[in-house]
C-alpha cells in the first residue's frame, strides 16, 4: 500500500538528512506504530506519506514514496486528498468550519462528491464514530478527545484507504486517549485501513499495532514485527523493560500477555517490596496551606473548597480527567489566577494578597503552554530577563545547566525541544527561589527520555527542600515522579494519599507493572529488580 | 374517478406545499431580496409614518424568525446604532444651522460662535428651529430604517451560507472569511492566557514591553496555527485543479477585467448627468454581462460540491415577493398621491397615511408566515470557560 523506496530527506540549512535510505512497504490494513524520541524525524516521515513533505515543508526527498501506486513526487498532497487522510497533533489547528456536520463534510467537498453521497457518509461516519449527538454543535465548545475524533471523522469521510495519525492522544486525558485509541483499532478491523500512527505513550497502542518502525535518531529506519523490534529499541514502556528485566521471549506487549507469562515470576518476588518505588525526599516541614479554596468560572464552579498541605520535599502529582479543576487550582494556589474562597498560606503570606513580583518568589507556577512566557529572541535574553527579575546575575543561567546541560546562549527559545522548553521555563520560574513549584501538565508532547530527565530534576529539586505538584495524565509518569497523589474530580480533591496506596487502587490509575504483578505491590521496574537481586 | 384522481393530487400537492414549510433556514438570498428590497422601499419616502411601519415589519419579522445563533444576536445593536444615526444627525443639525427661514418655529437658541467671512458658508449655533429638527429626525430615520434593512438581513441569514451562495470562482473569498471567523474567537483566547501567563513572570501588564511580551507569544501561535491549518487543508484536498488549462484561465481574466472596467464605465455614466443615459446603460450591462461570464468560466475549473445545498422553494418565491411587492409599490408611485411619500414640513403638519403604500409595507410582514420557522439546535452545554485550563 505504501512503499519507500530508497528515501532520504534533507531539510534546507541542516546538517544530515533527517532520514536516509529509508526502505519499507507497509501492507494494506496494517496498523503501524511509528516510535522514536523527539526529533528523530517520526513527523518527517509521516508527513512524506502523503506529500507533505516536500511539498508543503520544502527540504529535498530523493528515493520514492508511493501510494497505492500514486507517486508522492507528482501528487501534492490535494491531489492525495482522496487516498490518505491525516490527522494531526492539535485538532482545532486543522478545522476549516465550526461544526461538526460541515467539519464531517468539508473534505468530500473538495472532491467534488455529489451531495446525496455526502450526505450518506456524514451520516455513517456519525455513527461509526459515536458522533450523531454533536452533529449541530460548534466545533471549539467539544471536549479535546471530541474534537480528535471529529478531526478523524472528517479524514474517514473522503474513504481514505490509508490513515495517518500524529501523535493522536498527545494532548488528551486517558480517557479521551482511550476513545480515540479505540475508535483506531475498530477502523482497522471494521472497514481494514491502513493506519500509521506516531505515539509518545506506547503503552497504550503497542498491544494493536500488526508492525513497528523504529527510528533510532541516527537517520536510519528498522522495522519489523512489534515483539522482535522492541527487544532492543531504547524507547519502549515499562512493560517492555519488566519483560527484558525477567527475560521473557517472545516480548508481551498487552497486560493480559504479560500476566500470563508473570506468574513465575511473581513467585520469586518477596511479596513486600524491597525497596520503596522512588526516593522520598519529604519532610515533616510544611511549606503551603490551603483550606476551601473556591474558584469560579462564570456559572461553572471549577475548584469547590479543595483543603491542601505542600511539605517541603515531597512530589505530589495532581491527577483527574480534563475539567476536573486541576489547572484552577494551581493557578488559585500561585495567587495569578482566580480565587473566589478559602485562604492559602506560604510561610505566613498569601500570595493572592501579594504582588506578582513577591508571589513568584513564594510560588513559582509552568504553566500547561510553557512556551506562553517565553518572549526574547535567544535563550540568552530569556536567562538575563529571568536574572533582572530578582535574582542575581548568572542564576538562572546556573540552574538550566543543571536541568538541562548544553542549551546554546544563541538558540531561539522556539527551536528547543519541547523538553528543553519545559527546562528553560522551569530556570526562569526557579531564580527567585521559590519554596513550592506548581507544573501544569509538564508531560504533554515529551519522549520517554524527555520524561526521565524532568523526574530527575523533580527529584534534585525536592532533595533541596521544594514543594512540587504536577499535574498530569500520565500515570507511569507519576509512578516514577511522585511520592503523593492528589486525585480531582468535578471540582473535589477526591483522593489524597501516599502514591502506592492510590495508585495500586482502582486499575484506571495503575501503572503497567502494577497491572501485570498485582497483587504485589510493586509499582517500578526499578523495584522488581531489587527484588530479584 | 376524475375528481378522485383531482383530489389525490390535490392532496399530494399540499403535502409536499406543507413539508417545504418544515422547519428549516430558508435560503439567505430570499431574506437579503426581503431586506433589500425593503430598504429600496425606505429610500423612497420620507413619510415618518411609513418609515415607522418598516421599522415595525422588520422587528415583527426578525423576532419572528431569527435562531438564537449569535449573529442573530446582532439586531438590536443594529437598533442601537440606528438611534445614534439619528442622534448624530440631529445634534448636528442644531449646531452647523442651515437653512431657516422667517417662517420657522424656532425652540431655543444656541450661543452663537463667530465664523470668519471666508468661511461664511456655515454657521455654528445659532436658533434651532422645529422645522430643521423634524426634517433632520426623519433624515436620520430613513438612515436608520436602510441600516436596520441590512441588520435584519443578517440577523435572518446566516453569514456563512449566505458566502456558500457565492459562484464556484469567488470560494476562495468565501473560505477565508469562514477561517478568519472561527480564528478570531481563538487569537482572543491565546492573548488572554498569554496576558495572564505574563503574571507568572510578575511582568508588567502595561506598556511597550508588555506589548511585546504578549504580542510574541501570540502572534507565534497565530503564525503556528496557519501553518497547521494550511497543511491541513492541503492535505484535505483544498485547491484540487480540476481541468483548467491555460486558455481558460486567461479568458477567465480578461473577461473579468473588461467586465470590471465596462461596469466602472457603465456606473460612471449612469451617474453623471452629462453623459447620454443610453450610453451609461449598455456600459453598465455590458459590463455585468462580462462580469457573469467570466465568473462562470472561472467557476468550471473549480471542481467542487456543497453539503446540503439550501433549497429554493415557494416559501422564499414568497418571502422575495413580498419583500419586492413592497418596493415596486413605493418606488411606481402610482394607484396614490406619491406626494404622500415625501410630505412637506411647511406648513407644518400631521403627514398623512398613504393606504396603498401602507398596505405594501405591512405585506412584507407576511414574510414572518411564509417562511418556514428557523431550526432550533439543541442547547449547548456549557460553554467552555475561557481561560479555565483543565
Amino acid at each position: 500500500m505504501i512503499r519507500f523506496e530508497q528515501v532520504s530527506i534533507a531539510y534546507d540549512g541542516a546538517e544530515r538528512p533527517t532520514v536516509h535510505d529509508v526502505d519499507l512497504s507497509i501492507d494494506e490494513g496494517e496498523l503501524c506504530l511509528v516510535i522514536g524520541h523527539t526529533g528523530s524525524g517520526k513527523s518527517t516521515l509521516l508527513g512524506a506519506i502523503n506529500g507533505l513533505v516536500p511539498h508543503f515543508t520544502g527540504g529535498t526527498l530523493t528515493g520514492r514514496v508511493t501510494v497505492a501506486g500514486r507517486d508522492t513526487a507528482h501528487h501534492p498532497p490535494r491531489d492525495l486528498a482522496d487516498l490518505v487522510g491525516v490527522v494531526g497533533q492539535d485538532p482545532s489547528a486543522g478545522f476549516v468550519t465550526d461544526t461538526v456536520e460541515e467539519e464531517l463534510a468539508y473534505g468530500m467537498e473538495q472532491l467534488a462528491l455529489d451531495p446525496g453521497v455526502m450526505r450518506t457518509r456524514v451520516e455513517e461516519t456519525l455513527d461509526l464514530l459515536g458522533l450523531a449527538d454533536l452533529r449541530h454543535r460548534g466545533l471549539h465548545e467539544l471536549s479535546g478527545g471530541q474534537q480528535q475524533r471529529v478531526a478523524i471523522g472528517a479524514a474517514l469521510t473522503a474513504h481514505p484507504r490509508v490513515l495517518v495519525l500524529d501523535e493522536p492522544t498527545s494532548a488528551l486525558d486517558p480517557t479521551g486517549a482511550d476513545d480515540v485509541l479505540a475508535t483506531i483499532t475498530k477502523l482497522v478491523h471494521d472497514l481494514g485501513v491502513t493506519v500509521v500512527l506516531a505515539e509518545h505513550r506506547l503503552e497504550r497502542v503497542l498491544p494493536y499495532a500488526d508492525r513497528v518502525i523504529h527510528l533510532p535518531g541516527d537517520g536510519t529506519a528498522r522495522h519489523g514485527d512489534p515483539a522482535t523490534l522492541l527487544t532492543g529499541a531504547t524507547v519502549a514502556p515499562p512493560i517492555v523493560h519488566l519483560g527484558r528485566l525477567a527475560g521473557w521471549a517472545p516480548l508481551p506487549l498487552s497486560v493480559r500477555d504479560a500476566r500470563r507469562h508473570a506468574s513465575a515470576l511473581r513467585e520469586r518476588l518477596p511479596s513486600v517490596p524491597p525497596a520503596a518505588h522512588r526516593t522520598n525526599a519529604a519532610t515533616a516541614k510544611r511549606v503551603l496551606r490551603a483550606t476551601g479554596v473556591v474558584v469560579r468560572h462564570g456559572p461553572v464552579v471549577a475548584v469547590r473548597g479543595a483543603d491542601l498541605e505542600l511539605r517541603a520535599g515531597e512530589v505530589t502529582a495532581l491527577m483527574g480527567r480534563n475539567g476536573s479543576g486541576k489547572s484552577s487550582l494551581l493557578w488559585a494556589l500561585q495567587g495569578a489566577g482566580r480565587r473566589d474562597g478559602g485562604t492559602v498560606d506560604v510561610d505566613g503570606t498569601d500570595p493572592g494578597k501579594v504582588g506578582a513580583v513577591r508571589a513568584r518568589t513564594l510560588v513559582g507556577l509552568v504553566p500547561q503552554t510553557a512556551t506562553d512566557l517565553l518572549y526574547h529572541d535567544t535563550v540568552r535574553g530569556e536567562l538575563d530577563q529571568a536574572d533582572r527579575d530578582g535574582a542575581s546575575p548568572g542564576t538562572a543561567r546556573a540552574l538550566l545547566d543543571t536541568i538541562a546541560p548544553g542549551i546554546a546562549d544563541d538558540t531561539h527559545p522556539r527551536d528547543l525541544s519541547a523538553g528543553q522548553q519545559l527546562a528553560l521555563v522551569l530556570a526562569v520560574q526557579l531564580a527567585v527561589t521559590p519554596r513550592v513549584v506548581l507544573l501544569d501538565e509538564p508531560t504533554r508532547g515529551l519522549d520517554y527520555q524527555a520524561k526521565a530527565a524532568l523526574t530527575g530534576t523533580l527529584d534534585r529539586l525536592a532533595a533541596a527542600g521544594h514543594a512540587i505538584v504536577v499535574a498530569t495524565h500520565d500515570v507511569e509518569f507519576a509512578t516514577g515522579a511522585a511520592d503523593r497523589v492528589v486525585v480531582m474530580a468535578d471540582g473535589d480533591i477526591v483522593t489524597d494519599g501516599p502514591a502506592p496506596a492510590v495508585l495500586t487502587a482502582s486499575p484506571a490509575f495503575a501503572p503497567q507493572v502494577a497491572k501485570i504483578l498485582a497483587p504485589l505491590p510493586y509499582l517500578t521496574v526499578g523495584q522488581v529488580e531489587a527484588g530479584l537481586a | 374517478m376524475a375528481a378522485a384522481t383531482a383530489r389525490r393530487i390535490a392532496v399530494t400537492v399540499l403535502d409536499r406545499l406543507r413539508a417545504d414549510r418544515l422547519p428549516r433556514g430558508l435560503h439567505p438570498v430570499a431574506w437579503w431580496l426581503w431586506a433589500l428590497a425593503l430598504a429600496t422601499a425606505a429610500s423612497r419616502t420620507s413619510n415618518p409614518l411609513l418609515l415607522v411601519l418598516i421599522f415595525a415589519v422588520l422587528g415583527f419579522v426578525v423576532s419572528a424568525r431569527r435562531t438564537d445563533a449569535p449573529w442573530a444576536r446582532a439586531f438590536r445593536y443594529y437598533l442601537g446604532m440606528a438611534l445614534i444615526v439619528i442622534v448624530i444627525r440631529v445634534v448636528f443639525r442644531s449646531v452647523f444651522a442651515s437653512g431657516i427661514t422667517p417662517e420657522d418655529h424656532i425652540l431655543f437658541r444656541l450661543p452663537h460662535l463667530p465664523t470668519p467671512d471666508w468661511y461664511a458658508g456655515i454657521q455654528i449655533g445659532g436658533p434651532v428651529s422645529l422645522e430643521a429638527t423634524l426634517s433632520a429626525t426623519i433624515d436620520g430615520l430613513r438612515l436608520a430604517c436602510l441600516l436596520c434593512c441590512i441588520g435584519a438581513a443578517n440577523s435572518l441569514a446566516n453569514p456563512k451560507r449566505a458566502l456558500r451562495v457565492l459562484p464556484g470562482a469567488l470560494y476562495e473569498l468565501g473560505v477565508a472569511v469562514t477561517v478568519a471567523l472561527s480564528v478570531a474567537p481563538q487569537l482572543v483566547e491565546s492573548v488572554r492566557r498569554v496576558a495572564r501567563a505574563r503574571r507568572l513572570r510578575a511582568g508588567k501588564a502595561k506598556g511597550v514591553r508588555a506589548l511585546r511580551a504578549i504580542a510574541l507569544p501570540v502572534l507565534h501561535d497565530a503564525l503556528d496555527r496557519s501553518l497547521r491549518l494550511a497543511a491541513a487543508m492541503d492535505s484535505r484536498g483544498y485547491g484540487r485543479t480540476g481541468t483548467a488549462t491555460r486558455a481558460s484561465r486567461r479568458v477567465t481574466g480578461v473577461l473579468m477585467l473588461t467586465g470590471m472596467a465596462g461596469l466602472c464605465v457603465g456606473v460612471y455614466g449612469l451617474l453623471d448627468p452629462s453623459v447620454p443615459r443610453p450610453v451609461g446603460l449598455a456600459g453598465f450591462t455590458a459590463g455585468v454581462v462580462l462580469s457573469a461570464a467570466g465568473l462562470a468560466v472561472g467557476g468550471r475549473r473549480v471542481s467542487r460540491s456543497r453539503y446540503q445545498p439550501d433549497p429554493w422553494r415557494w416559501p422564499e418565491w414568497v418571502v422575495a415577493g413580498c419583500g419586492v411587492l413592497t418596493a415596486v409599490v413605493l418606488s411606481a408611485g402610482t394607484g396614490y398621491d406619491p406626494a404622500e411619500l415625501n410630505p412637506g414640513l411647511y406648513p407644518l403638519q400631521w403627514p398623512s397615511l398613504p393606504i396603498l403604500p401602507a398596505a405594501a409595507i405591512l405585506a412584507a410582514a407576511f414574510a414572518a408566515f411564509a417562511s418556514p420557522p428557523p431550526l432550533t439546535a439543541p442547547r449547548p452545554m456549557v460553554p467552555a470557560v475561557a481561560g479555565a485550563g483543565s
